[in-house]
Formats: C-alpha cells, structure tokens, sequence
C-alpha cells in the first residue's frame, strides 16, 4: 500500500475519533446550574435544561448544510448567507492583496537591483515591517473615511512586506553570469528585466506572495471583526453576539477551508514557475 | 603585417587590498591577436587570466588600458565578441532551443520567429545535439550543457569567441569530444578565439599561440609559444610529431618553475612587455647522426 493510502486512512481515522470524541462530549447532559433568573433567560435552554452549551457535530452539521446549500440569502444587514460574507472577504483580500502586489514586485526589482535605493529605504523597511497592521486601522478610519476601504489598506499593508522583501532578495540573488550572459548579448535594460530576472526570481517572488496571501487571510478576519458591517469575520462576531456558537464553529471550518484554497492557488503557481539546475 | 583583429594595450588591472594601498593583479599587458588565429593562455591559479578574459569580453573594465576590436576601443560587452562560460551559464529555465534562440534573437531583432529558429538548429545540430532542442538544461549532461554553451556563443557568429576553462568541470572523455567538434568548427569557418586553460595538452591540441603568462600578483605575460605543430593534427597522432615533446616539455617547464622565478630570470636582461619573445619550441636535431636508423 502506498504511504500517501495509509496516510490517508489514519487522517479519517483522527477525524472519525475527534468526532466521536465531540459527541460524547456535548451530548451529556451536566447539573441544572442555580442561577439569577435574568442570567439564565440570556444564555437559553442550553444553560437552564443543562444540556451542553457547546453544539455537537451533528448539529454542527445540519447548520453547515444549510449553509452549503442556500449559502448567498440575505435577509438585512445582519443576516447574510456564508457565501456573501465569504465573497465580501475575499473581494476585500483580492483587492488589498492586488494593490500590495502592484506596488511590492516594482519596489522590490527597485531595491533588489540599486544598492543604493536598498541602503536608502532598509530603515523605513525595518520600522515599519513590524507593525500590526490593526495598528493602522485608525489612521485608516481618520483618512479614508471608509470601514470597507480601510480593511483593504489593511490587507495592503500587511501583504505589501513579505512580497517586497522576498522580490527584493530574489532580484539581488540572480546569478551573476546569467546577468553576464544578458550583458553579452547586448540585451537593454528592460528586455534584461522581463527575461532574464524575472525568471529567474520568479520562484522567490512566489514564496512572498505565497506567505502574504496567508498572513492576508489571517488579517482579514481580525479587521472585519474590527470594522463590521460584511464579511466572514464581522460573521463570526455577529454570530458570537447571537450566541450561536454552531455558526462561529461552521465559520472556523470555512476561513480554514478558504485559507488552504487560496494557499494552496499561489502554491500551484510557484511550482509553474520554478526551474530545476 | 598580420591582420589584428584585438590588441589588447597595457591593461592593468588593481584592487583595493585588504589592509589599504591597492594589489595589482596585472600591469602594463599588451596582446594582439590576429584574425583567424586560435590563441590559448595559460598560468596558475589567481593569476588573472579570468581577469584578462572579462575584459576582452567587456564584463570588465581595465584600471588602466585599452582594448581594441578592429580598430575600435571596445566599452562594455558586445555581440561580436560571444562568451562560452565556464559554468555554461544557461538559463535554466528555457528548453536548449530557448536558450540558442535567445541570442540569435538578440542579435537579429528584425528576423522573424521561424528565422530564428532555423538559425538556432543549425547551431544546435553542428555541435551534435538534434534531437535535444526541447530538452531543458536540468535534463542535460555536463557535457551537452557545455555544448549548448557554444551552440549559443557560435549562433552569433561572432568576431571572437571567448572561453574561460570550457571543459575543465568535464570527464576526459567528453572533454576529447567536444575539444575535437570546437577544433573542427574553429578551423571550418575561422574563427578568431580566445582560450583559457590550465590544461597543457589541451592547449598544444587547439593553439596557434600560447600566452605564457606569470604567477600574480603583477602578473606578466612572460612570453608567447608559436606552436610547431601543423595545423592540421590528429588528437592520437599528435604526440608522435617530432616537436611535440619540445613544446610540452616547455610549457611543462614553464608552470613548474619559470612562471614562479619568471622576474628573476629576467633581472637585468631587457624584457619588453610590449613585444615579449615569440619562442618556437622544436626539437633540436640530433647531435650526431644515426646510421642505424634509416628510413625507407
Ligand atoms: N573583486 C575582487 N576583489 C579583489 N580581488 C579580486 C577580485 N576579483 C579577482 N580578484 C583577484 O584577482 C586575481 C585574478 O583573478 P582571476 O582573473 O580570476 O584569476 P585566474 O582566472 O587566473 O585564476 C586573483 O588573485 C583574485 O584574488
Ligand atoms: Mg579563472
């Protein structure tokens, strides 16, 4: 049998376990717990009959295909299918995500090619590389006056630094002879760039774009919890408020899935574009 | 006069040296290279001869000097002096023909697709790689790669072919091969080259000339061998030509000793950088004659 068979088997077998385990769990149900009469009309049934507050798989599951199969309802500002939410998210991604790819790869040739514009903006890199890119959610709010385009700057801000980095280190790594052989041939400035560092960086730019999709996905949830309005993390804050933990547990499920889809797109594309020696 | 097709007028080459003050790796070099001719330089390790190649190549520039190309001071690299890299240099992410195509397209930009690609075959087919046009370089052995290598320098038809240690990270068996296929171009079509080897026998089987050239740094080029053998020679006949054993024993003697002891041999002699000795190697006629062995 082949390992990735067997790898397989034992992967159902963990979530066959996990599943059962979450049943067990939550479907026990523990002491009526003596409470002021007010507290127990906020938290319902689950809290007064003694039955778990934590829903089980199966609950979770018959949500998850309501979800799935009626996912683009939407029933007023705070009652929208999954899938709205989740195309609100990932418009806001791609768009942030577009600009910082939009401004990095240029940057990055930029610095990766000039000593001195590397030299020139390091400290600038350096300082503003490390923060949180919720820190800028104020600024953002003051200036642009826009919760929806604020969480886009965002998402720019934080996808902008990896892909820079990454293009800058990829451009300044190409091997010195296959400049020399584009230098023998006569080849201007800007065909060189097109043909020769592109390609040749191109596997090194992939892995940038690759880490800023995810720390951009990771963002996007925290910034729409931050904003509100639309999107899977104002979702899973909104579903948090109505305490309806099952819809928390089926919007944890689907940013995971989301997360691994778009990893894996840009995984795809590095390999289209990596060249073995 | 021979038709100089390079001169090459007293380059130097410095480096800031680790401690301040500056090393020389050469000076005052001079070297004229004549159209069709097929010339090898060889010396130790570090002694600058990469250095020298670089700037006939224009991927370096001398600190002090000029180059000339026909009449013209060279500034930077240009089509018509081609480069077959030690390292072979391809692009690895284009097939064999991408890699050819590229130059030719480089240098004819008015050609169309088809052109190029017809130019490019032809070159791919002389050094014997039909049937790998599609293949990429990671696919290729060390030997192929090195070949595609020259396929792309000669699809330029360049003035001069530069190459720096072309076969040295091959086998001795491909390094035969493809010494036989650059001689057999080279010789076909006349083409001017410039060598660097460290290879002796590689140099006496390919070489018009030889430049000597001295340990570094200061670096010189201590004299020039005109190799007595014909012009047309055979890889296994060539150690039976008379002269053979006098121009290896030379170049032999030449990187044991003399490149170390070269400015000591010439202490107080008159030595000209700008005109160093030609020297002839042949073997010197037998002392006295012997009767015993007559030939038919
Ligand atoms: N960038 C550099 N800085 C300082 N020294 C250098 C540099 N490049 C080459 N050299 C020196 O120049 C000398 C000649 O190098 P090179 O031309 O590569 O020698 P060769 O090809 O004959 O082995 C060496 O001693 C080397 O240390
Ligand atoms: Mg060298």
């Amino acid at each position: 049998m082949s390992i990735s068979f067997r790898a397989g088997v034992v992967s159902v077998l963990i979530l066959a376990i996990f599943l059962v385990a979450w049943h067990i769990a939550t479907s026990g149900t523990g002491a009526v717990q003596q409470m002021d009469p007010e507290y127990a009309k906020l938290m319902g049934l689950n809290a007064t009959q003694g039955k778990s507050a934590m829903p089980g798989p199966l609950q979770v599951g018959a949500t998850l295909w309501q979800h799935l199969t009626n996912p683009f309802y939407d029933n007023g500002p705070n009652d929208k299918g999954l899938g709205i939410q989740l195309a609100y998210s990932i418009a806001r991604v791609g768009a942030g995500y577009l600009l910082a790819v939009l401004v990095a790869i240029p940057l990055g040739f930029l610095i990766g090619m000039s000593q001195l514009m590397s030299r020139a903006l390091d400290p600038f890199i350096q300082v503003l590389k490390p923060i949180s890119p919720l820190a800028w959610m104020p600024l953002a709010l003051y200036t642009i006056k826009d919760s929806s385009l604020s969480a886009i700057f965002v998402i720019f801000i934080c996808s902008v630094w990896p892909m820079l980095i990454n293009t800058a280190f990829g451009v300044a790594t190409v091997r010195k002879e296959w400049l020399n052989v584009a230098r023998t041939l006569e080849v201007g400035s800007l065909k060189r760039a097109f043909t020769v560092i592109l390609p040749a960086a191109a596997p090194t730019i992939l892995t940038g774009m690759r880490i800023s999709i995810g720390i951009a996905w990771l963002v996007i949830v925290a910034a729409e919890m931050l904003v509100g309005g639309t999107g899977i993390g104002y979702f899973v804050w909104n579903e948090w408020n109505n305490l309806s933990i099952t819809n928390v547990i089926n919007a944890i499920l689907v940013i995971g899935i989301v997360g691994m889809v778009l990893d894996q797109i840009l995984a795809r594309a590095a390999k289209l574009v990596t060249y073995p020696e | 006069m021979t038709d100089k097709l390079i001169s090459i007028e007293a380059i130097a080459k410095r480096y800031p040296a680790p401690g301040g003050g500056e090393t020389t790796v050469f000076e005052n070099l001079w070297l004229a290279i004549a159209r069709g001719e097929f010339v090898c330089m060889i010396g130790h390790s570090g002694c600058g001869k990469t250095t020298v190649l670089n700037i006939l190549a224009g991927l370096d520039t001398p600190s002090e000097g000029v180059v000339i190309v026909d009449n013209q001071a060279i500034e930077g690299p240009a089509l018509d002096r081609a480069v077959i890299f030690q390292s072979h240099a391809l692009l690895p992410w284009r097939t064999v023909l991408g890699n050819v195509a590229y130059a030719v397209g480089a240098k004819h930009k008015k050609w169309s697709k088809t052109k190029i690609k017809e130019h490019a075959e032809k070159f791919i087919a002389l050094v014997g790689l039909k049937g790998a046009e599609y293949k990429r370089p990671s696919e290729l052995s060390g030997g192929m790669k090195q070949r595609v290598g020259i396929a792309r320098a000669l699809s330029l038809e360049p003035k001069m072919l530069l190459m720096d240690e072309p076969f040295s990270a091959l086998d001795a068996l491909t390094r035969g091969t493809l010494q036989d296929e650059v001689r057999r171009i080279c010789l076909s079509t006349g083409q001017t080259v410039f060598m660097i080897t460290h290879d002796v026998d590689e140099a006496i089987y390919l070489a018009d000339k030889i430049v000597l050239m001295t340990n570094g740094p200061e670096a010189q080029i201590a004299e020039i061998v005109e190799n007595p053998l014909p012009k047309e020679r055979e890889r296994n006949q060539i150690h039976k030509h008379a002269d053979y054993y006098a121009v290896r024993n030379h170049l032999i003697d030449f990187l044991v000793s003399r490149s170390r002891t070269f400015k000591e041999e010439m202490a107080g002699k008159s030595w000209d950088p700008m005109n160093v000795p030609l020297v002839r190697p042949v073997a010197s006629p037998p002392s006295a004659p012997e009767p015993l062995r007559k030939r038919a």
